[in-house]
């Protein structure tokens, strides 16, 4: 076989692969067929929202679907040869050595009681009968080229011993020892923070051209597809509904989920004033019951009754882009794809009229720790917050970004008294309640700031009906009993569109965004004038998360309500915050409106953050500023700049000796760094949208 | 958002059930379970109705037939050293273990929550006191602290349950501590603060109902533990006073008969209690199968 001939020959191609599930309620045909080839060196994003088979698929592929899941029809090809006919014996020979997978979270992969050299060794002397001194060699070959600093002294280390973002690495670096030809990636920065995402998507794209890899790449995630991948297969609900290249995907998506998917999506730049998010209607239809016809006709809104559930819908290739294709009736007949825009609305209400609602002023919350009962003399302080100050006026939504361990939760926790303020002061309308525990506030206190937690899963009690925790609030908060009580609830189901019948039942028979819903309903219970919302859609799929911001952003604005919304997620806070907060070791970096924050003069960590955001949108472009290292540890706070050890513009040692001086504009912007401000001015914005 | 279209079917027939019936119906797909279930239930179905079941009075001596008379069509499990039915013995005898076993787990509960629970959401001093208290006891052996219990307290009903409490009830605490080391830290706890929840109100009402699928799959062991404990203090003569039909009590005496061949006195009770405690192990069993799937 000839070099032209390998590379013309797919490495691996799904042929109407039929997946279904086996349970004690009979089969349930999770996947009815799904098609795509994949070249050499080739790289697939399947992306999706959760439970649409795309795990399944890429599963299905290395036949790990367990005892349950089969291959029920169609063919999986791997270079050529049937996966589904191959003996036992040959596939583990090929997995690891031709074909490779990395998960979501890199300790399920690696041996706690084996230090990673070793584990890295052992692919090459199983594999390839290398010799020790071969493969001690190519491993550490391998961690320098997964970009990790020091590789000699990685390889003696255990895996605990290494960041999240370290150990990924590590495990990439595994998954390409054996060079395979195929590399599957499920989910593989879900878990990583945002700086360091964009760094490991970096090097796998970089990798995976180099090596001449094929990559199935799984994500939830379509900024992160964008980044790493050439092509793009969108799955809903088992149904691979639009495959193509990623330019053509997102410049014109043909399939109506496709578009409603990009509508619900903030995309850095956008803002609520003028594109607005579309969330789908509906739900998922459950796989047992499939309908007839195209399975997403019941949320479509370019729906035609009469062809779209008529028969099996076929597959159609785009004529003119022959490589993207589409399963919709009408794929050829919708109109060229727009982002909704909508003629920018006058900021909210005078800024300058509006009351001041919450003012938090050098607030400092420190955890005492002592290292053991031996040496209990030796105790230092984590500092959690360390003076952190910012305000809000009514009907104000303000931001809190940072990265894990920025210290926005404990913020959270303060605010609402169930940690207590070291030091400083938190007024809210007015009077001072950051050193007040939350038992010890008295119920108005407690109505008036209320809070929207992070886990639907956690956020309601399974053992109680979603009646209930409302109810309870309002008896607690309000002083309501009996038949008040119960209507006071159902109108607050309702307030948050959701049916009034709800309240009766338990939480487990609702749906993530529902259970959300209820959360908010709770919260709203009190009749709050600051509503704290700490990552309250970042375990939301993204259709249910656009109507969950939808919906905070209508009950923001028709209760006067103050919002204090934390996240990680620059982009939602782009689309929905007036004022921003940029958190980094427990301090405020950068504090300003919105637009100042994320256009220049920029923090060089907002700066940074800014770069790392993966953008589902690949005519805009970005600069990319790679950080260096973690976030150091919480409890030795650098003593100058807190962000000097990682900041790649820093200016010498009186980054790491002196706190940064704030410069503050007249806008209110403040951004603490002791780069002179004019410097600051002069850079470029991070993000711009390409010259057609 | 049309919320409202979410189809009725989410609420199955099932669901509309109380908790525990449901339990039951779940228990279905379960075949152990279902033995364990069957075998608890026949022992409950005996001890309920001793007095239409038992053949013959308890403490009646048939001397016609004489002692340690082997199994017949008269005494179907034989007669003991003083001619008394084994049968009706067994099925009277059942009604001690049945009524003592659960009220002694029922106790040791009682108290083993409330510890468990004040260490687990209070943490700190209090925790450090209550499970250091727990170490203490936990590190006795067993059998004498039963048997010192038993001695100085005397042989009673009322004795045992306490004696099981005291020993029981450190083994609940640590398990409901963990529970609710773990559960303290989910959101709804912390919204039950944020409404002004009192502490009590907490672990009663946000806490314990979540602890349950673990906490009922060990009061069914323990339950059988309790059987087997009685057993063995009616087999040391420290369980209830002679006359009663106590299963410990009837393999003891059976005991000095099996070297000379005569096994029926001690087997029968014996089978009889191995029969409740694997029943309510595979109930266990059962039951811990089902709270992993729900």
């Amino acid at each position: 076989m000839t070099d032209k001939d390998k590379s013309a020959a797919p490495v691996l191609e799904l042929d109407n692969a039929r997946i279904s599930y086996f349970t004690r309620a009979g089969e349930i045909n999770v996947v009815p067929g799904v098609s795509f080839k994949l070249a050499q060196g080739e790289a697939i994003g399947l992306v999706g929202e959760s439970g649409c088979g795309k795990s399944t698929v890429a599963f299905s592929i290395v036949r790990y679907l367990g005892g349950a899941g089969r291959l029920t029809g169609g063919r999986i090809l791997f270079e050529g040869r049937d996966m589904a006919k191959m003996p036992e014996a040959e596939l583990r020979q090929l997995r690891g050595r031709r074909l490779a997978m990395v998960y979501q979270d890199p300790m399920s992969s690696l041996n706690p009681v084996i230090p990673v050299g070793r584990q890295l060794m052992e692919v090459p002397i199983v594999h390839q009968g290398a010799s020790e001194a071969d493969a001690r060699k190519r491993a550490l070959q391998m961690l320098a080229e997964v970009k990790l600093p020091d590789a000699e002294s990685v390889f003696t280390r255990y895996p605990h011993q290494l960041s999240g973002g370290q150990q990924q690495r590590v495990v990439i670096a595994m998954a390409l020892m054996a060079e395979p030809s195929l590399l599957i990636m499920d989910e593989p920065t879900t878990g990583l923070d945002v700086t360091v995402e964009a760094a490991v998507l970096d090097l796998v794209r970089d990798l995976r051209r180099k090596h001449n890899t094929a990559l199935v790449f799984i994500s939830h995630n379509l900024g992160t597809v964008v980044r790493v991948c050439d092509r793009i297969g969108v799955m809903y609900a088992g149904d691979l509904v639009e495959e193509g290249p990623i330019g053509s995907v997102f410049r014109n998506p043909r399939h109506p989920y496709t578009r409603g998917l990009l509508e619900c999506l903030p995309v850095l730049g956008t803002d609520k004033r003028t594109s607005p998010l579309v969330p789908i209607p509906g739900q998922v239809p459950p796989a047992l019951h499939r309908p007839q016809g195209c399975i997403f006709a019941s949320r479509c809104k370019h729906v035609d009754p009469a062809r779209c559930t008529a028969g099996r819908i076929d597959t159609i290739a785009i004529p003119g882009e022959s490589t993207h294709r589409v399963q919709c009736v009408r794929a050829l007949e919708l109109p060229f794809w727009q982002r909704p825009q909508v003629a920018a609305v006058a900021a909210a209400a005078d800024e300058a009229e509006a009351e001041l609602v919450l003012d938090i002023d050098h607030l400092r919350k420190f955890y005492e720790t002592s290292t053991s009962i031996f040496s209990g003399s030796e105790s230092y302080d984590i500092k959690a917050l360390n003076d952190v100050s910012m305000s809000a006026k009514r009907g104000m939504t303000l931001a809190v970004v940072g990265e894990s361990g920025c210290g926005k939760s404990t913020l959270a926790k303060v605010l609402t008294g169930l940690e207590k303020a070291t030091d400083g002061k938190v007024a809210l309308d007015g009077s001072d309640i950051g050193g007040i525990r939350v038992e010890d506030r008295t119920s108005a206190v407690k109505g008036k700031l209320q809070m929207v937690f992070q886990n639907p899963e956690s956020t309601l009690n399974p053992s109680h009906s979603v009646g209930f925790a409302i109810e309870r609030s309002l008896r607690r908060l309000k002083s309501l009993t009996g038949a008040s009580m119960r209507e006071q609830a159902r109108r607050l189901m309702e307030i948050v569109k959701l049916p009034a019948d709800f309240v009766d039942r338990k939480p487990r028979q609702l749906s993530g965004g529902q259970k959300q819903r209820v959360a908010i309903a709770r919260a709203l219970a009190g009749d709050p004038d600051v509503m704290v919302a700490d990552e309250p859609v970042s375990a939301l799929d993204v259709s249910v998360q656009a109507a969950i911001i939808n919906l905070l952003l209508e009950l923001q604005s028709t209760r006067a309500a103050t919002m204090l919304f934390i996240s990680h997620d620059l982009s939602v806070v782009r689309y929905l915050a007036d004022r921003v907060a940029v958190m980094y070791l427990g301090k405020i970096v950068e504090f300003g409106s919105v637009d100042d924050v994320f256009s220049p003069p920029y923090h060089p960590y907002t700066e940074a953050l800014l770069s790392a955001v993966p953008i589902a949108d690949p005519d805009r472009q970005q600069k990319r500023i790679l950080l260096e290292g973690a976030m150091p540890s919480p409890r030795d706070v650098p003593k100058g700049c807190p962000f000097a050890t990682r900041c790649p513009r820093k200016l010498g040692d009186i980054c790491d000796t002196t706190p940064p001086p704030e410069h503050r504009t007249n806008s209110g912007h403040r951004i603490a760094c002791h780069i002179p401000m004019e410097q600051l001015r002069s850079v470029e914005p991070i993000i711009s949208t390409a010259a057609e | 958002m049309s919320v409202g279209t979410i189809p009725a079917s989410t609420t199955s027939r099932q669901s509309r059930l109380p908790g525990w019936l449901r339990s039951i119906a779940l228990l279905r797909e379960s075949p152990l379970g279902i033995i364990g279930a069957f075998l608890v239930a026949f022992w409950i179905i005996m001890a309920i109705g001793a007095p239409w079941l038992a053949p013959y009075d308890p403490n009646d001596n048939d001397f016609d037939i004489g002692i340690i008379a082997p199994p017949s069509a008269v005494h179907w499990l034989g007669t003991d050293d003083q001619a008394r039915d084994i049968l009706s013995r067994i099925i009277w005898g059942s009604r001690i273990v049945l009524t003592i076993a659960p009220m002694a787990t029922l106790c040791a509960y009682l108290v083993g929550c409330a510890m468990g629970l004040l260490a687990g959401y209070y943490r700190g001093w209090v925790d450090t006191t209550l499970m250091q208290v727990c170490n203490v006891i936990l590190s006795f052996p067993v059998l004498l602290l039963y048997v010192i219990i038993m001695m100085k307290f005397g042989p009673s009903a009322l004795n045992i349950v306490v004696a099981v409490t005291f020993v029981a009830s450190p083994q609940v605490a640590r398990l409901v501590r963990s529970q609710t080391l773990e559960l303290r830290e989910r959101e709804y706890v912390a919204a039950a603060k944020m409404r002004g929840e009192p502490a009590w109100y907490i672990m009663l009402v946000e806490i314990l109902p979540n602890a349950r699928g673990p906490l009922i799959v060990d009061a069914c062991l323990r339950m059988g533990y309790t059987a087997i404990t009685i057993g063995i203090l009616g087999f040391l003569g420290l369980g209830l006073r002679p006359p009663d039909p106590d299963w410990g009590g009837m393999i003891g005496a059976g005991y000095s008969y099996v070297m000379g061949g005569q096994v029926h006195m001690a087997l029968a009770p014996a089978l009889a209690l191995s029969s409740l405690v694997v029943g309510l192990s595979l109930l266990a069993d059962g039951l811990r199968e089902i709270s992993l799937r729900d």
